[in-house]
C-alpha cells in the first residue's frame, strides 16, 4: 500500500514547486506584452524614451524570466519523477498539450528571448520589434497549452478508459482543446498575468514619481501600465465570474466548497462573505451572507438551484457503488480478456471507475468495502473546504483592490493630475504585491478545489504518486525548497537593486539615452 | 496513406522522432553544457569567462528547449517510458534538475554584479550546470544498456528496486565518460567558431584532449558491451500494432544481443564508424575550417546516440529484474490517435523551429571578443 506520508510529501513538493514557479510566470506573461507595447510605440513614434523604457523594463523582465525558466524545467519532469502512475494512466491525453507547449510556445519564447537582449544592435527596428512580439506570443501560447492540460485535469473530456492498456486514452483532441474549462482558465490566467505586469510597472513608476526621479520616463510607464492594467483587471474579473458560472455546471463540488455551501438553498442562493468552516460537522458557523448573490453568480438566474455539499456527498454514494462494480469487472477482465460480460459492465459503469479507485484507499480490495467505508469515501470526495473558502476570498479581495487602484490611476493620468496626487502614487506602491497574493491564492483555489483527485472523478491523488521511498521525497523536497528559496532571495535582491538604480544610471547604458531625473 | 498512418509505422516514426529530439538536445544544448564544463579551464580571467558565456549566451536558452521538448514528447508518445524512466532514475534526475536550474540563473545573474566572489560562485554553478547533466546522461545510457531493475505490478504501476548508487557501476561510469568527453569536445568545437586568439587556441587544445578521451572511451564501451554486457532479445510479443501492454511478451537475455541488429544489417556499422570519424575530423579541421569541425563534432555526437539506440532497438527501457517487463517501441506508446496528432503537429512545427533557430544563429554569427564584452551593454 502507498503510505500517506509519501502522498503528502509528493503533494507538498508539487505544491511548493508549482507555487514558486507561479511567482514568476504571471510577471513574464504580463511584462512581455508590456514590453511589446512599449517597443511598438517606440517604432511608431521614433521617440527614444520608449526604447529606453523597453530596455529598462526588459532588464527587470530578464531577472524574473531566468527564474521562471529555472523553476519551469522542474515542472516538465516532475510528473514523471513523482507522479509516475498519473503519467502512465493519463499521459496519452495529458502529455500531448505539454509536448505541444514545447513545440509551439516554449521554443518560440526561448529562442527569441536571447535576441531580445542581444539583438538591439544587430537587428533593424522592425525586426527587433517582431522579436519582442514573438517572445510575448510564445509566453502566452505557453500558458494556453499548460492550461489546456490543467483544464483537462479539472474536467476530463475527450477521453475514455481502455481496459486493455489500463489507462485513459484520447478520443477527441478537439474536445480536450476546446474544453470550456480550459478556455476560461486560459483567459483568466493570462489576464491575471497582464495585471501582474501592469502592477509591477505601475508600482515601480509610482515610486520613482514619489522620489521625483526619472519623471518623464516614469509618467509614460505609469500611463501605459494604468491603461493596460485596467483593461486586464476588468477582464480577469469578468472571466473569473465566467469561470464561476462554468463551475456551476461542471465542477459543482469545487464551487460549493469555495462558497462553504453545505445545504442546497431554495433559489436564489445566498453568498457567504465570511464564516467559520466546520468540515467535521458539515457546517459554516457565524456566516455573514448576502441574499441572492450566489445564485446570480453561479446560475445567472433566480430560479436555478445551486447544489450544496451535503447533497453532493449523498450523490457520491451511488457512484462509488457503480465504481465498485466497474472495478470488479476490470479485475475479471484482466484475468480473462475474453470476458464479454465484464467488458459490458465496465462499459456501463466505466465512468465511475474513479470512485472505485477512491474507495481503494479505505478498502484495499474495493469489492468487499463496508457501508461505513463507502460513506466515509463519499465524504472524502470533497476538497478541504476552509482553505478553499479563504483562498478564494483573498484572491477576490486582492482583485478588487487592484481594480480600484487601476481605475483611479487611469483617471488621474488622463486628467494629468498624477504629480499632485501623492496618495495615489502611494496606493500604487502598496498595490505592488497584490497580484502575487491573488495568483498564489488563485492557484490554491484551482488545485485544492480539484482534490481528492488529480484528474477529476477519474484518478485519485493518492494513487497517482510514484513508488518512491519517503527518504527520496525528503531529499528532493528539501533540495527544491533550499535551492528555490536561495534563488528567490537572490532574485529579489537583484530586482530591488536594479529597480532602485532606475533607467538613467543602469550600468553600461549609453549616456545619450539617459533621462535626467 | 493507410500504411503511412498505421500504428506500426507511427510507432517507428515516434522512435525516430525521439531520436531526433535526443540528438537535437545533444547537438544543440550539448555544446552549451560543454562550454560550461570548459569555463574554469579555458577562460582564465573574468573578461575571458564573459566571452565564453556570451558565445553561447544569446542561444543557449532556445537550445535547452530540446531537452524540455524531449521530456514532453516522451510523455505524450511513450507515457510508460516517461513514467518508468524518470521515477526509476529518481535521484539522478533530481540532481540533473538541480544542476540545470542553476544555468538560467547563472547566465543572467552572474555579470550583474562586479564582486569577484559573486562571479566566482556563479562560475562554479555554471560549471556544475554543465558537468552534472553531461555526465549523468551518459551514465543513464550505460545503465539502459545493462538493463535497469524495474518491474510492473498488475495495476501497471512501475516499481524500481535499485538505488542511486547502483547506477554508478563501472560500465555506467564508462558511458558517463563517453558523454562527458563528447560534449566537452563539442563545446570546444563550438568555441572555435565563437572565439579568437589565445582563447581559441586553448579551447582547441581541450578539443584535442577531449576527442582523444572520447575515442578511447567510446571504443572501450563498445568492446565491453560485446564481451561483458548481456543484451535483450524479443522472443514473442503482441505484434507491432498490438496493444500497449508491456506485460504481454517474452524476452531472452543473452550475450551479444545488442549487436544483433548490426549483424543483420551490416550497413549500420557506418554509424559508429562515423562517430569515430567525426571526432577525428573535428580535431583535424579545427585550426583550418572551424565550421566543418563543428559539423564533424555534431556528427560524432549524433552517431554516438544512434549507435546505442540502434543496437537496443526495439528495446527502449530493458528490465534486468523482469526481462519480460522491458519496455519496447511496440508496447509502450500512446494510443494511435495521440500518435497521429503528435505526428502532424511535429511535422508542422519542427521545420519551423529549425528555420527560426537558424535565423537567430545567423543574426548572432561571428566571434565574441574581449573588447566587445567590455563595451556593449547587451552582454552578460
Amino acid at each position: 500500500m502507498i503510505s500517506d506520508t509519501l502522498v503528502d510529501l509528493s503533494r507538498l513538493q508539487f505544491a511548493a514547486t508549482a507555487l514558486y514557479h507561479f511567482l514568476f510566470v504571471p510577471l513574464t506573461l504580463g511584462l512581455s506584452f508590456l514590453l511589446a507595447i512599449m517597443e511598438s510605440v517606440y517604432v511608431m513614434t521614433g521617440k527614444e524614451i520608449y526604447r529606453q523604457m523597453t530596455k529598462f523594463w526588459g532588464k527587470l523582465f530578464g531577472i524574473n524570466f531566468a527564474l521562471g525558466v529555472a523553476t519551469g524545467i522542474t515542472m516538465e519532469f516532475q510528473f514523471g519523477t513523482n507522479w509516475s502512475y498519473y503519467s502512465q494512466y493519463v499521459g496519452d491525453i495529458f502529455g500531448t498539450p505539454l509536448a505541444i507547449e514545447g513545440l509551439m510556445a516554449f521554443f518560440l519564447e526561448s529562442t527569441f528571448v536571447g535576441l531580445f537582449f542581444f539583438g538591439w544592435e544587430r537587428l533593424s527596428k522592425v525586426q527587433h520589434l517582431l522579436v519582442t512580439w514573438l517572445v510575448a506570443l510564445g509566453s502566452n501560447f505557453s500558458a494556453l497549452w499548460i492550461l489546456v492540460a490543467n483544464g483537462w485535469m479539472q474536467y476530463p473530456v475527450g477521453a475514455e478508459f481502455n481496459p486493455d492498456t489500463l489507462r485513459m486514452e484520447l478520443t477527441s483532441f478537439a474536445e480536450v482543446f476546446f474544453s470550456p474549462v480550459a478556455q476560461v482558465k486560459f483567459v483568466h490566467t493570462v489576464s491575471a498575468g497582464y495585471v501582474t505586469g501592469s502592477c509591477f510597472v505601475l508600482g515601480i513608476s509610482a515610486w520613482y514619481l514619489l522620489k521625483n526621479r526619472h519623471v518623464a520616463f516614469a509618467q509614460r510607464s505609469f500611463a501605459i501600465a494604468a491603461a493596460f492594467g485596467l483593461a486586464s483587471v476588468l477582464s480577469v474579473i469578468t472571466l473569473g465570474d465566467e469561470s464561476g458560472y462554468e463551475l456551476g455546471h461542471v465542477q459543482k463540488v469545487k464551487l460549493a466548497a469555495i462558497e462553504g455551501m453545505w445545504e442546497t438553498h431554495p433559489p436564489p442562493a445566498p453568498f457567504t462573505v465570511v464564516g467559520f468552516i466546520d468540515q467535521e460537522n458539515l457546517r459554516t458557523n457565524h456566516a455573514l451572507e448576502i441574499p441572492w448573490m450566489m445564485g446570480l453568480i453561479a446560475t445567472r438566474s433566480l430560479s436555478e438551484p445551486v447544489t450544496g455539499l451535503k447533497e453532493l456527498i449523498a450523490g457520491h454514494e451511488p457512484r462509488i457503488r457503480n465504481g465498485m462494480q466497474a472495478y470488479a469487472a476490470l479485475q475479471q477482465l484482466r484475468a480473462n480478456p475474453g470476458d464479454t460480460a465484464a467488458r459490458e459492465i465496465l462499459r456501463e459503469h466505466g465512468g465511475d471507475l474513479g470512485y472505485g479507485l477512491l474507495l481503494k484507499r479505505r478498502a484495499p480490495n474495493v469489492v468487499d468495502a463496508t457501508d461505513a467505508q463507502i460513506a466515509q469515501t463519499a465524504r472524502d470526495a470533497i476538497p478541504p473546504v476552509a482553505p478553499l473558502f479563504w483562498a478564494f476570498r483573498i484572491m477576490v479581495g486582492a482583485g478588487v483592490f487592484m481594480l480600484v487602484t487601476f481605475a483611479l490611476a487611469l483617471l488621474s493620468t488622463t486628467r494629468r493630475q498624477l504629480m499632485r496626487q501623492r496618495w495615489l502614487l502611494k496606493l500604487a506602491v502598496v498595490t505592488l504585491p497584490m497580484p502575487w497574493i491573488a495568483s498564489e491564492a488563485g492557484w490554491l483555489v484551482a488545485e485544492l478545489g480539484r482534490q481528492p483527485w488529480t484528474v477529476a472523478e477519474v484518478l485519485p491523488t493518492w494513487m497517482s504518486v510514484s513508488s518512491l521511498s519517503v527518504g527520496d521525497l525528503i531529499f528532493s523536497f528539501c533540495g527544491f525548497v533550499i535551492l528555490y528559496t536561495a534563488l528567490l532571495v537572490v532574485e529579489l535582491y537583484l530586482m530591488v537593486k536594479f529597480a532602485r538604480k532606475g533607467p538613467g544610471d543602469a550600468p553600461g547604458s549609453s549616456a545619450s539615452s539617459a533621462t535626467p531625473a | 496513406m493507410d500504411f503511412l498512418m498505421s500504428y506500426e509505422t507511427l510507432r517507428l516514426v515516434w522512435w525516430l522522432f525521439l531520436g531526433v529530439l535526443l540528438i537535437g538536445f545533444a547537438v544543440m544544448d550539448g555544446f552549451d553544457l560543454g562550454v560550461g564544463v570548459l569555463l574554469p579551464v579555458v577562460a582564465r580571467e573574468d573578461a575571458e569567462r564573459r566571452v565564453l558565456l556570451n558565445a553561447i549566451g544569446p542561444t543557449w536558452e532556445g537550445n535547452q528547449v530540446w531537452f524540455v521538448l524531449g521530456g514532453g514528447a516522451i510523455f505524450a508518445a511513450f507515457p510508460l517510458i516517461y513514467a518508468a524512466a524518470f521515477s526509476g532514475f529518481f535521484v539522478a534526475l533530481i540532481l540533473v534538475l538541480f544542476a540545470l536550474i542553476l544555468r538560467p540563473v547563472g547566465f543572467d545573474y552572474r555579470s550583474k554584479l562586479a564582486d569577484p566572489r559573486w562571479r566566482g560562485l556563479w562560475d562554479w554553478c555554471l560549471f556544475v550546470g554543465g558537468f552534472v547533466p553531461a555526465l549523468v546522461f551518459g551514465v543513464a545510457f550505460g545503465n539502459l544498456l545493462q538493463g535497469v531493475p524495474l518491474r510492473f505490478d498488475p495495476d501497471l504501476r512501475v516499481h524500481y528496486d535499485g538505488g542511486f548508487f547502483g547506477l554508478l557501476n563501472p560500465y555506467g561510469l564508462l558511458c558517463g565518460a563517453v558523454s562527458l568527453s563528447m560534449l566537452v569536445m563539442h563545446g570546444a568545437a563550438f568555441l572555435q567558431l565563437k572565439t579568437v586568439g589565445e582563447l581559441r587556441e586553448r579551447a582547441r587544445r581541450w578539443l584535442g584532449l577531449a576527442a582523444l578521451v572520447y575515442v578511447i572511451a567510446f571504443a572501450a564501451a563498445g568492446v565491453w558491451l560485446a564481451l561483458g554486457v548481456e543484451g535483450y532479445r524479443l522472443l514473442s510479443f503482441a505484434g507491432k500494432a498490438g496493444v500497449s501492454d508491456p506485460l504481454a511478451k517474452t524476452v531472452a537475455v543473452e550475450a551479444g544481443a545488442w549487436f544483433a541488429n548490426y549483424y543483420d544489417a551490416p550497413v549500420l556499422w557506418l554509424i559508429p564508424l562515423l562517430a569515430f570519424a567525426g571526432a577525428g575530423l573535428a580535431w583535424y579541421l579545427a585550426p583550418r575550417r572551424p565550421g566543418y569541425a563543428f559539423i564533424a563534432s555534431a556528427t560524432a555526437v549524433g552517431c554516438t546516440i544512434l549507435t546505442a539506440g540502434v543496437g537496443m532497438f526495439p528495446f527502449m527501457l530493458p528490465s534486468s529484474l523482469q526481462p519480460s517487463h522491458s519496455l519496447t517501441v511496440w508496447d509502450s506508446t500512446s494510443s494511435l490517435l495521440t500518435l497521429r496528432w503528435m505526428f502532424w503537429l511535429t511535422v508542422f512545427f519542427l521545420p519551423l523551429i529549425i528555420a527560426y533557430t537558424s535565423w537567430v544563429f545567423r543574426v548572432m554569427r561571428g566571434p565574441v571578443t574581449v573588447e566587445e564584452v567590455r563595451h556593449s551593454d547587451a552582454h552578460y
